[in-house]
């Protein structure tokens, strides 16, 4: 495989990788470096992924063991300590403050979710996957997918609902 | 798209039961304006999917093994160990050379103070000859 044809490949999924990274390693350069590593990975494993029908899928769940490894060596836990209080960016500048204070917050609700929950979110609102891709990504019977998600949503709406009315009284 | 309906799909979206086409549906009616205010939340929440997925990988790609800063730390690890092994040998060895000089200079001292002790000794022996041959020359 030329490293062309693998760009192929890999270019319509990196930013994917890339967002399940940040969301689950939370800073934005551990999650560029574990985007790094894993094409690089990939690129290794090049004569191997030629046969695999959903590439993609494959390079999700990588993505996911990655950082869970990442998540559990000491290195990784000192960076999540060090942006904790990471600010989001690219929340959109030009809305309201309040406004965009209010969609900040839901990234931090998510921030607060299980690791699980929070691949869920990722996977199903941001990007848009079916639960049968989920459940390939993740290993995960679809009805425990959904059983998540919704506590997940719930969880995410409860908390807004919450913060949202003790911002008014 | 009518309130009601909106309000169907909520519930359907809360027990995760939504299709992708009806979570783009509810997407597009919470994030293009007029949201009634007691679905707010909703608003934040897929502005925030919506603003989430714009998020993207702005490095180049390089598919050659990059020298991260960890490497270089593990690298630097090594050599710090190996430094400090070599210097706790070197120290050892100094060690050891100084307390034999001192040793030698406890030794050399006690031998100092026999050899003026016996020389002593010998004056006093030499007194005793000169003693006795003056007895011999009185006795003849």
């Amino acid at each position: 495989m030329k490293a062309s044809d693998f760009l192929n490949i890999v270019l319509p999924f990196k930013d994917k990788v890339f967002r399940l990274s940040k969301r689950l390693l939370v800073s934005r350069e551990e999650a560029e470096d574990a985007t790094q590593e894993l094409i690089f990975k990939l690129w290794k494993n090049r004569d191997k992924i030629a046969g695999y029908k959903n590439v993609e899928a494959f390079a999700m769940t990588m993505t996911k063991n990655y950082c869970y490894d990442r998540l559990k060596s000491k290195q990784a836990n000192n960076l999540t300590l060090i942006h904790s209080n990471y600010k989001e960016n690219e929340t959109a500048l030009d809305k309201k403050l309040e406004f965009k204070d209010s969609v900040h917050q839901v990234h931090q609700l998510i921030e607060n979710l299980p690791a699980q929950q929070k691949m869920i979110i990722q996977l199903r609102d941001v990007e848009q996957y079916e639960f049968d891709e989920i459940s390939k990504m993740l290993d995960m019977k679809p009805t425990a997918i959904r059983v998540a998600l919704s506590r997940a949503r719930k969880t995410i709406r409860e908390a807004l609902i919450k913060k949202h009315n003790y911002g008014v009284s | 798209m009518e309130l009601a309906n909106i309000e169907i799909l909520i519930k359907k979206y809360l027990k995760a039961e939504t299709s992708l086409q009806e979570e783009t549906t509810l997407k597009n009616y919470f994030t293009g304006g007029n949201v009634p205010p007691h679905l707010q939340e909703y608003e934040y929440l897929f502005q925030y999917f919506v603003n989430a997925k714009q998020d993207t990988f702005t490095q180049t790609i390089s598919l050659k093994p990059k020298k991260s800063s960890k490497n270089s730390l593990k690298w630097f690890s090594v050599a710090a160990s190996i430094l400090l092994l070599i210097s706790v040998f070197i120290g050892k060895q100094e060690y050891e050379k100084y307390q034999a000089k001192k040793i030698y200079a406890q030794v050399s001292k006690g031998l100092k103070l026999l050899s003026t002790n016996l020389k002593k000794g010998e004056e006093a022996v030499a007194n005793l000859y000169v003693y006795e041959d003056s007895v011999k020359k009185i006795i003849k």
